[in-house]
């Protein structure tokens, strides 16, 4: 059940979600709630697994600020679309902390949330059930620019609207596909 | 004005197509109820009593003749014929119909307009003074600052689904004409000692449910840093804010929880990692922006014109509307006129027609440079008129109904579409309104009774901005019935307080009456030409409280 896109791209999930407070073993490729990781992280027992961690809109993401450099995969949950502190999780993992591994959006993810997480940070997306990647994809292009400071467009417009020459020369962002 | 360049009506065009591709997912059922809701709600959508209600962005309230006429079309091609202007320098429809809207918004979006963040969690339309840079007591004109927030809240990754509704107000003169202490973030642009611009910050004002004034967390804050520091206050907001009552969930209520020294220890240690850093806005754009808003070309005048003031001896009508209706002009020769939408006869607060509309853009293009500003009190504002041509200004704005002379006035009532309209409300304002009007209709009885502010709010969510009118009025439900909160004592601008309730709620047919009680105990308390506000100031609110409660009326009922 392919419904994941990583960087502008419709691909298989090698990932297991481990539920908080669940008794699921730890396998190799789990995303385990930070509670757990924070419990093994020094354990030797998991030493040689992918492990990844998912955030909860309450979680800090300072908790993983020694950890990014190990981490394979960070996910932020939203429990509902409309819950936006994953957004600012998100930036604080990519600029504040500097994690540079895949940086995976799940719950109430759809098409037209794509535009604003990829600029929080996000270069992975799980789809929910009732729309399909392949359609949502497209809310990548929504917007072909931004006024702001972003994670993935560090220059804003106003920044760059003084360095232009003619109104045709202004930069576009690095796409993500 | 300011003018859109390539990527800003890109932005807005792209925006029109995406919501043209949510509208037509929602109708084919692709997207559920709740999960169209917030999307049309950030495209100022609301779904209400009788029809869908759209909220179109005036941002800080300035029009061009042009975009004025396009609002008159929308209102006669989507809807019947009229718009309601709201407290937010906005503009309302009460009648679209759904699969039209994205239609409306492609009207919009060529002429420079949209109806972006005009609802939902997110920042909304940034407000101003509406005489930003024809007021005599201004320091700098805000309105590029209001700009460049505009640009920076437009579609911010981070920040479109925050706890709750963020409005943010910049003022940047003596008299705070923009309510910015009763604002999420207020903002006044101020100069320091070596003549540098910068702002003070104030944050966690706001009216509502738990009225509050706002606390300035930072006196002087370099023009340059604007934008990160927003950043970091929203930041902290998104992150903190409580999400688990929407009662609790504005910034307000974090502020007051955490007190406002915690609250602004956590924004500096926010700012610290952002300050310095990509976001700084260069000094470069700064002129940029300032280049929009560059004074219009001005005659040379004599600060007196001659004609005008013979024109307001000879016409006692006249001289009144000039005394209440226009304000004092940073250039010689040049007046601000208000033009009244609190006319006599039971229109609501704020309604103008097509025709009118049409009419309005006409006198912006013969006398005041093709522009037109919308105030919070749901005014219109024509800012640069001759004064040699007042009088004729006066005279058009007399066959609209434009002219009534209550600008700062009891009869300039601001009010909410309540009721009648709004499904949210408990109670209609409209009507209460009306009667209110009713009751004052000798002019120069009112003209006499000096500036008094009259709020009304159909509900707790305050869009009447009940708590800081001198006299407001809340609309409650008691059992299925109408019923009215009257407070006293409340106030805008530089001294802003918070109306005080003076007891137990009056129903619909008392309330217009319970206010002209009030008045009289005024006029009874009052010392020669003393304003209302101060009076209540001077002797409390218990002889007037006294005199409401005293109901005659209800022996004949």
């Amino acid at each position: 059940m392919a419904n994941i896109i990583l960087n502008g791209a419709v691909v298989p999930n090698t990932w297991t979600l481990v539920e908080a407070n669940s008794d699921t073993p730890i396998a190799d490729y789990s995303i385990v709630p930070l509670a757990t990781w924070l419990a093994i992280r020094e354990d030797a027992a998991h030493a040689g697994k992918h492990i990844g961690v998912w955030l909860a809109p309450a979680d800090d993401p300072a908790e993983l600020a020694e950890d990014v450099a190990r981490l394979p995969l960070i996910a932020v949950q939203f429990p509902a679309f409309t819950d936006g502190r994953g957004y600012s999780i998100g930036r604080l993992l990519r600029e504040r902390f500097g994690f540079k591994g895949e940086m995976r959006a799940i719950g109430d993810v759809g098409r037209d949330h794509l535009f604003n997480l990829f600029h929080c940070g996000f270069n992975a997306f799980e789809i929910k059930a009732s729309q399909r990647a392949e359609d949502a994809i497209a809310g990548l292009k929504d917007f072909s620019d931004n006024y702001q400071s972003t994670a993935q467009s560090k220059q804003p417009v106003y920044r760059r609207r003084v360095h232009a020459q003619t109104p045709d020369s202004w930069a576009t962002i690095s796409s993500p596909s | 004005m300011y003018k859109y360049d390539n990527i800003d009506q890109t932005l807005v065009n792209q925006r029109v197509a995406q919501f043209r591709g949510q509208t037509q997912r929602f109708l084919a059922g692709e997207l559920s109820e709740d999960e169209f809701r917030p999307l049309r709600l950030m495209n100022g959508l609301y779904v209400q009593r009788h029809a869908p209600m759209l909220r179109v962005a005036i941002p800080y309230g300035m029009l061009n003749s042009r975009q004025v006429r396009m609002l008159a079309h929308i209102a006669r091609k989507y809807d019947r014929g009229y718009g309601h202007f709201s407290t937010r320098q906005n503009i309302q429809y009460n009648w679209p119909r759904l699969e039209e809207v994205p239609d409306i918004l492609a009207d919009l979006a060529s002429v420079e307009m949209h109806a972006i963040q005009t609802s939902g969690n997110c920042v909304r339309n940034t407000t101003t003074d509406q005489f930003a840079g024809v007021a005599h007591d201004e320091l700098v004109d805000p309105r590029p600052y209001c700009e460049l927030i505009r640009q920076w809240s437009t579609f911010h990754p981070e920040f479109t689904f925050l706890p709750r509704k963020f409005k943010i107000a910049v003022s940047s003169s003596i008299e705070d004409r923009a309510a910015t202490l009763v604002h999420d973030i207020g903002l006044h642009v101020v100069k320091n000692e070596s003549g540098e611009i910068g702002v003070r910050v104030m944050v966690g004002g706001g009216l509502g449910r738990t009225p509050i004034i706002g606390h300035v967390i930072r006196e002087f804050l370099p023009r340059e840093e604007l934008l990160n520091y927003l950043d970091a206050i929203l930041r902290v907001y998104n992150l903190h804010g409580r999400r688990d009552n929407k009662y609790k969930a504005r910034i307000k209520i974090l502020v007051k929880e955490l007190t406002p020294a915690k609250f602004a220890a956590e924004v500096e240690a926010e700012w610290a990692h952002l300050k310095g850093g990509e976001a700084v806005v260069p000094d470069q754009e700064f002129v940029r922006l300032e280049s929009f808003f560059e004074a219009p070309a001005y005659q040379h005048l004599a600060a007196v014109d001659a004609g005008f003031e013979r024109k307001q001896l000879e016409d006692r009508g006249f001289a009144r509307w000039v005394e209440q209706n226009t304000f004092a002009h940073r250039v010689p020769g040049y007046r601000a006129v208000t033009l009244s939408l609190k006319p006599y006869g039971g229109i609501p607060p704020g309604d103008i027609t097509d025709a009118q509309l049409d009419a309005v853009a006409d006198l912006a293009d013969r006398f005041s440079f093709g522009e037109v500003r919308v105030s919070h009190e749901q005014n219109l504002i024509l800012s640069d008129v001759k004064q040699s041509e007042l009088f004729a200004v006066w005279q058009e704005a007399r066959k609209l109904g434009f002219a009534t002379p209550n600008i700062g006035l009891l009869t300039n009532i601001i009010a909410c579409p309540g009721g009648d309209f709004c499904s949210l409300a408990n109670a209609r304002s409209l009507p209460i309104a009306a009667a209110i009007q009713e009751r004052f209709e000798d002019l120069d009885y009112v003209h006499d009774l000096g500036p008094i502010d009259l709020n009304i709010s159909g509900c707790i969510n305050a869009c009447g901005h009940h708590h800081v009118g001198h006299i407001g009025i809340l609309g409650v439900d008691k059992d299925n019935n109408e019923f009215y909160q009257v407070t006293l004592g409340g106030s805008q601008g530089n001294n802003a307080s918070l109306g005080k309730v003076i007891g137990p709620s009056f129903s619909a047919a008392e309330i217009a009456p319970a206010v002209e009680r009030i008045i009289e105990a005024f006029v009874e308390q009052r010392h020669e030409d003393e304003a209302f506000i101060d009076t209540i100031r001077r002797v409390g609110i218990d002889p007037f409280k006294t005199r409401a409660y005293d109901k005659p009326e209800l022996k004949v009922a």
